[in-house]
Formats: C-alpha cells, structure tokens, sequence
C-alpha cells in the first residue's frame, strides 16, 4: 500500500463517514433550488402585498370563486395523483407509475387552460399590464406577473412530467427520479396555496 | 420517500389530501366572512402556512427526512422570509403620503 493510498483511506473515513443530510445529491440539488425558489415567490408576494397595503384604491374585480376554487381544486388533486404514481414506481410497477405521471400532467394541463381562460376574461374587460377599468394599474402588473410566474412553473412542470415520465417508462430513469420531479411539483401546488388567498379572495367584490 | 413510507399504503396521502382540500375551503368561507382586510389577511395566511406546512411534511416527505435536514429547510426558509418584511411600515408611509405611482 503507498502512502498515497494511505492518505486517501485517511481521508475517506472522515470526509465520507456519513453525510449529514444522507439524502442522494440530486434530491439535495432540487431542495435547495425550492428553497431559492421560495424566495423569488415571497418576494413577488411580498412586493404585491407591499403594493397592495400602499395603494389606496385597489381593484377588487373578481365576482366568482367558481373559477380560482376548480383550479385550486385540480391542483391539489394533482398533488394526489403524483404521490400515488411515486407510490406505483417505488412498488415497480412501471405501467402504472407513467399513467399516474401523465394523469398529473393532465391536470396541470388542465389547470393551465383554465388559468390562461381567466387571464382572456379579465383582457376583454379591458385589463392590462398597466391599466384597468377599476382602479390602479398597478393591480395588472402585479396580478399578471405573480400569476404568470406560477403559471410558468406550472408549464415547466407539465413538460418535466412528461418528458420524466417517458424516461422512466424507457427505462432511462428510475423511481427516485420520480420522486424529485414530485418534490418540484408539490411545490408548485404549496405556492398556490398562498397565491390564492393574497392575490384572488382578498381582492373579491363584495 | 422511505422505506417505512413505502409499507404505510396510501391512507396517510388521502387523510393529508382532504385536509388540504378542507383548509382551502376554509379560506374561501374566510373570503366570505364580514370582517377587514387585516383580520381576512392573517386568517387566511395562518390557513395557508397551515397548508404550506402539511404539504411540505407529508407531500414532500419532509417528516421521514432527517432532522437536520428539516431543520436546515425549516430555519433557512423561515429566516429569509422572516428578513423579507422589513419593507411593510414603509407600504404604510406610502398609503399615508400616496406615492406618485400608486394614482
């Protein structure tokens, strides 16, 4: 044995004992760009609460929840379909596992149309970026831009989903990818959770 | 997901699913409800951060990490978004002084 060798068996039993999160590097990899993610959200929504709190006359234009309540609905379920897709993945089950992938790819597609209908809706009653029949124009630039960069989040997804789940049935990936691709997704329907309070119930005509 | 996770079955993810759907309903009966925008905000963020909570835990399988890691997420997370708010009582001299952009 030389002494390289030796300085490398040194190395090895501290440096490599046990990492101290002991989760793979791809899923440490997606975690801490969720965490980055996080903050780009929160500041977005903290700068439109900023807005929001300052401008005294603030549009509130929506008249239905109907529409904000099927999204959040779909997208909550497709949370579910995911978990049960990694669950049909870990069991081996390869069939299964891509059509619970394409399933919540679905519905994202499905959340997608409705968000971009909604968006249409609020353009024929003369809402910009920048202007708006019912107050500041301030409420289009924020209001497109935090839906807008979940909505483009969502269609990451959408694509990510497929395009994983269509390794995965090819055998290029395995369960654990399916796994981190879950980790993004779930995150995606976290946000939601506080995109819809902030930007469409506080702002319901009463 | 671990090993433990993979035996539990699907029971837990519904349970968790329901409870979200249930807290979404909640803040829209909180939309609903004759109160300020204040008092509606902080329901509905305490709702939400209740959700957030849930998903992040057992959607995202948090609970079965180690507890350092939760840990690491947990405090990074809640500091930087902690130091997000100082801009708040300047949203306030704003609404006071309406600033030029916001006519």
């Amino acid at each position: 044995m030389s002494s390289a060798d030796l300085t490398m068996g040194g190395h090895s039993s501290g440096v490599t004992s046990e990492p101290p999160f002991s989760i793979p590097t791809k899923k440490l990899a997606m975690w801490l760009f969720i965490i980055a993610d996080t903050m780009t959200f929160a500041a977005c929504l903290v700068a439109y609460g900023f807005l929001r709190n300052g401008t005294p006359n603030w549009p509130r234009p929506f008249h239905s929840i109907t529409n904000v309540a099927l999204m959040t609905f779909i997208l909550l379920t497709s949370s579910l379909t995911m978990l049960i897709g990694l669950r049909s993945a870990r069991a081996g089950d390869k069939s299964a596992a891509f059509g619970w992938t394409m399933i919540t790819a679905l519905l994202g597609i499905i959340f997608a149309f409705l968000h971009i209908r909604e968006w249409l809706g609020l353009i024929d009653e003369g809402m910009t970026m920048f202007k708006n029949p019912w107050g500041t124009g301030l409420f289009g630039a924020s209001f497109f831009s935090v839906t807008g960069l979940h909505l483009t989040h969502v269609t990451g997804g959408v694509i990510a989903l497929i395009v994983v789940g269509l390794r995965y049935k090819g055998g290029r990936y395995n369960a654990d990818d399916i796994e981190i691709l879950g980790l993004y997704w779930h995150f995606v329907d976290l946000v939601w959770m506080f995109v819809v309070p902030l930007v469409y119930l506080l702002n319901l005509a009463h | 997901m671990t090993k433990v996770e993979e035996h539990t079955g699907i029971g837990k993810d519904l349970a968790v699913y329901v409870c979200l759907l249930a807290l979404a309903g909640l803040q829209f009966l909180i939309a609903y409800q004759n109160i300020d925008a204040a008092q509606m905000f902080w329901r509905m963020l305490t709702v939400a951060c209740v959700e957030a909570g849930l998903a992040a835990l057992f959607f995202m399988h948090l609970w079965s990490e180690k507890r350092i890691f939760r840990w690491f997420v947990g405090l990074f997370t809640i500091s930087v978004l902690l130091g997000m708010q100082y801009g708040w009582t300047d949203s306030f001299r704003m609404l006071v002084g309406a600033a030029p952009f916001s006519k």
